[in-house]
C-alpha cells in the first residue's frame, strides 16, 4: 500500500534524541576526520613511524555503534583503530602522541598506530594481525557474562568486536563464530565492510559477498545489514539489535556497508578502483549528511527529502563554524603536544613491561657498548 | 601427604586453585566430560560445573584467542592444548598476542594465562604428538615457559603459573605422566618460576636437563664410576632461565653436559652452552657437550628410541667431557 502523500512516518529512534546528543555525533565524526587528515600529513612528514591506516570515510560506523552501547561494554578492533579510540573517549593528545611514539601516548608510545589501548574507556586495543581479535572478542564477552552470571557482579554486557571485510576469510574468525554461538557469548561482530581487503575487492576474495547473512546463519547467529554511511541509520538499527543481544546474551553479526576514501595504508597505489567510484561514495558522506540535517539548509534537496525531526535545523551556521574551529584547534594542539612530548628513554624503557617483574637473562643495554659488564674485558 | 603421579599432582593443583579462586576456569578439547585426552582434568567438570570446566570444539586458535580475551577481562583461564604439535594453529594467538599485550599496552592490559600442553616423546606416538618445541616459546619475549619433571614440582610450578600475572606455557612431559609416584603435600605450595633445582650435588661435572630427560640423567648417573661426582640440575623453568644456578655450578665443576629431547640446533641446550661461555669461560676445562634430539622431524615409533637421549648416550657424553 502506498502511504498517503502527507502521512508522517513513525519517528526514527535517533529523531527522539536530544539535539545535543546528535550534535555530539557530528562533532565526533568531524574530529575523527580532522584528526586523520592531520595524521596523514604528519606521517608524510615522517613524524609518525610504523604503518598507518586512516579511517576517513568510515567515521559513522564507530561513532554510531559505540553511541548505542554502554561505556563499560568492552570494545576491541583491528588496526584501523584511531576512530574507535576517539569515539570511545580517548583524548586526541594521547592518540596522536602514541603514533609519534612518545611517552605521553595511550600506551606510552609502545603500541603505535595499530595498537590503541585505553582500559579506562574499555578499549582492548587495535590488532595488527587480520582477524586475530575475533577470538579475543569471544573471551571478553564470555568473561563479562561469567562476571554477571557466575560471580554475581555487574550487569549484562555486550562486547563490540570490529573487523574489516578482509577478516571474513581468516580461519580464526570462523572458529570464533562457532565458539560464540556455542557458548552464548554476547559478542557482536561488526564488519566494517568497506568493500576492499587491502587491494582486493570483496567480490574477488569472499564467497557470498552479496549476502553475508549466510555466514552468520551457518553458525546460528543473528544478523543485520546496515547502511554504514549514515550515523542515524546505524544508531536506529544497531541500538535495538544490541539491546536484544544484551538481554538474550547471544552473539550477533553486523554487515556495515561503508567506504574508505583513502588507500588501505599510506603507501597504496589504489589501482583496484577508480576515482569516480571514490567520488560516488563521497557524495554520500556521513558527515555532510548529518551536518545538512542539523543545519537544515533548505536549499539542500537531500535534507528536504527526509521527514523533519525536532533536532533538524537546531545547529546555527555560526555554531557549526565555531565547532569546526574548535576541532581544528584541538587537533593542532594534539600535534603540538605529541611533538613536544618526550621520547622514551631506551635504558629505562626497553625492558619495561615485557613481564610483570624484570627478568634476569637480559642483554645489557648501555654497559654492553662500553664493555663495562663484559667479563672478558 | 599423598603418593601421587604427575597427572594426579596436576589434577590436585587445578582443583585446589579452582577452589580458592572462582576466576580460574579450564577450557579445551574434551577437558570436561572425558577429563582430557590424558585424563589430567578428570572429575573437575563434575565438581566445578560446566561453566568453569568447558569442553571446546577442535579449534586451537579459537581456544587460545578466547582464553586471551578472558584473561584481558580479569579471569584466569587455563586452556589445555592436547599435544604440543597442536600449538601450531594457536601459534599466532600465543606469540603475536598473548605474549605482547603487557608491552603493547604499556602494562595496562595483562594476560594471566596458563596454557597446559603435554610435551615430548617416549609414548610411541607420531610426530606432532612427540615434539619438544620449548625453545620456540622461550625465544618469545613476554612468555614464561616451565616443564616439571616430578609430581612435587608439577604441583608447585602449576600453582605459581596460575597465579603469575603473565602468560605461562606449562609443558607436561607426557612420558612420565604415570611413570612414578612421589610424596606430594596436600597443602598448597608454590615453586618459584625461574628457579632451577639441584637434584644431586657434585663436584666434577655439571649435568643439566629438564622434563622427562632428567630421569634418563638419573639413570645414567647410576652407571657412572663411583669416583666421578656429577651435579645434576633440573632446569624446571625453561624461561626465565636460572643463570645463577647454572653458572655457580659450572664455575665449581668446570665441565658441563646438557641433555634434552629437542633438536640440537638452536635448542635451549645451545642457549645454556652460550650462557656458560659468557659467564664461565675461564673456569671451563672442557667444551660444553650437548646430548639432544637430532635435527630432523621426530621419527615414528620404531626409531623413536634412537632419536631420544637415553642413559647410555648421556653417560657416554659425561665420560667424554669428564676425561677431555
Amino acid at each position: 500500500m502506498t502511504p498517503a502523500p502527507n502521512a508522517k512516518a513513525a519517528p526514527r529512534l535517533s529523531d527522539t534524541l536530544p539535539a545535543s546528543t546528535v550534535t555530539k555525533w557530528l562533532r565526533d565524526m568531524m574530529l575523527i576526520r580532522e584528526f586523520e587528515l592531520r595524521t596523514m600529513a604528519a606521517y608524510q612528514q615522517a613524524k609518525i613511524g610504523g604503518f598507518c591506516h586512516v579511517y576517513i570515510g568510515q567515521e559513522a560506523t564507530a561513532v554510531g555503534t559505540i553511541a548505542a552501547v554502554n561505556h563499560d561494554d568492552p570494545v576491541i578492533t583491528a588496526y584501523r583503530d584511531h576512530g574507535h579510540a576517539l569515539a570511545r573517549g580517548m583524548s586526541s593528545r594521547a592518540c596522536m602522541a602514541e603514533m609519534y611514539g612518545k611517552t605521553t601516548g595511550c600506551a606510552k608510545g609502545k603500541g603505535g598506530s595499530m595498537h590503541m589501548f585505553d582500559k579506562p574507556n574499555h578499549l582492548y586495543g587495535g590488532h595488527g594481525i587480520v582477524g586475530a581479535q575475533t577470538g579475543l572478542g569471544v573471551g571478553l564477552a564470555f568473561a563479562s557474562r561469567y562476571e554477571w552470571e557466575v560471580l554475581n557482579k555487574g550487569s549484562k554486557k555486550v562486547c563490540l568486536c570490529y573487523l574489516g571485510d578482509g577478516a571474513l576469510n581468516q580461519g580464526v574468525f570462523h572458529e570464533s563464530l562457532n565458539l560464540a554461538g556455542l557458548y552464548d557469548a554476547p559478542v557482536i561482530y561488526i564488519v566494517e565492510n568497506n568493500g576492499y581487503s587491502m587491494g582486493t575487492s570483496i567480490e574477488r576474495g569472499t564467497t557470498m559477498a552479496h549476502d553475508l547473512s549466510v555466514k552468520a546463519a551457518a553458525y546460528g547467529i543473528d544478523f543485520i545489514e546496515i547502511d554504514g554511511m549514515d550515523v542515524c541509520t546505524i544508531y536506529d538499527r544497531f541500538k535495538p539489535f544490541a539491546d536484544d543481544l544484551r538481554e538474550r546474551q547471544r552473539p550477533g553479526f553486523v554487515d556495515l556497508k561503508t567506504y574508505r576514501y583513502q588507500g588501505h595504508s599510506m603507501s597504496d597505489p589504489q589501482k583496484y578502483r577508480t576515482k569516480e567510484e571514490v567520488a560516488d561514495w563521497q557524495q554520500r558522506d556521513s558527515i555532510d549528511r548529518l551536518a545538512h540535517l542539523l543545519l537544515h539548509r533548505s536549499d539542500e534537496p537531500r535534507a528536504a527529502a527526509i521527514a523533519p525531526s525536532p533536532w533538524h535545523g537546531s545547529l546555527s551556521e555560526d555554531a557549526y563554524k565555531q565547532m569546526q574551529k574548535e576541532i581544528r584547534e584541538e587537533v593542532r594542539d594534539a600535534i603540538d603536544f605529541a611533538e613536544k612530548s618526550d621520547s622514551p628513554d631506551p635504558a629505562a624503557e626497553l625492558y619495561t613491561d615485557v613481564y610483570a617483574n624484570p627478568q634476569p637473562n637480559l642483554s645489557p643495554l648501555r654497559e654492553y657498548h662500553h664493555g663495562a659488564k663484559n667479563p672478558l674485558l | 601427604m599423598a603418593n601421587l603421579t604427575l597427572v594426579q599432582a596436576i589434577n590436585l593443583a587445578l582443583a585446589q586453585e579452582m577452589e580458592l579462586d572462582d576466576r580460574v576456569i579450564l577450557l579445551g578439547e574434551d577437558v570436561g566430560k572425558n577429563g582430557g585426552v590424558f585424563r589430567v582434568t578428570e572429575g573437575l567438570q563434575a565438581r566445578f560445573g560446566e561453566s568453569r570446566v568447558i569442553d571446546s570444539p577442535l579449534a586451537e586458535s579459537g581456544i587460545i584467542g578466547t582464553a586471551i580475551g578472558m584473561a584481558m577481562a580479569g579471569l584466569r583461564p587455563i586452556p589445555e592444548i592436547q599435544f604440543e604439535g597442536f600449538l601450531g594453529p594457536a601459534y599466532d594467538q600465543i606469540t603475536n598476542h598473548a605474549a605482547r599485550y603487557r608491552t603493547r599496552s604499556r602494562g595496562s592490559v595483562t594476560i594471566p594465562l596458563t596454557i597446559r600442553v603435554p610435551v615430548g616423546g617416549g609414548i610411541h606416538a607420531p610426530e606432532l604428538h612427540s615434539d619438544s618445541p620449548e625453545a620456540i616459546y622461550a625465544h618469545t619475549p613476554g612468555l614464561k615457559v616451565v616443564m616439571p619433571s616430578s609430581p612435587y614440582d608439577a604441583k608447585g610450578l602449576l600453582i605459581s603459573a596460575i597465579r603469575d600475572p603473565d602468560p605461562v606455557i606449562y609443558f607436561e612431559p607426557k612420558r612420565i605422566y604415570r611413570a612414578f609416584r612421589e610424596e606430594v603435600p596436600e597443602d598448597e605450595y608454590t615453586i618459584p618460576i625461574g628457579e632451577a633445582k639441584v637434584v644431586e650435588e657434585g663436584t666434577d661435572l655439571t649435568l643439566i636437563s629438564w622434563g622427562a630427560t632428567v630421569l634418563q640423567c638419573v639413570e645414567a648417573m647410576d652407571k657412572l664410576p663411583d669416583d666421578l661426582s656429577v651435579e645434576l640440575i633440573d632446569l624446571r623453568t625453561i624461561y626465565p632461565i636460572d643463570i645463577d644456578r647454572i653458572t655457580e655450578s659450572v664455575k665449581k665443576t668446570g665441565r658441563c653436559v646438557v641433555a634434552c629431547e629437542a633438536p640440537k640446533t638452536a635448542s635451549m641446550a645451545a642457549e645454556i652452552a652460550t650462557i656458560i661461555q659468557e659467564h664461565c669461560f675461564l673456569h671451563l676445562r672442557a667444551p660444553v657437550q650437548r646430548v639432544c634430539g637430532f635435527d630432523t622431524v621426530m621419527p615414528y615409533y620404531k626409531l623413536e628410541l634412537d632419536y631420544l637421549p637415553d642413559a647410555s648416550k648421556i653417560g657416554e657424553a659425561v665420560m667424554q667431557c669428564a676425561t677431555y
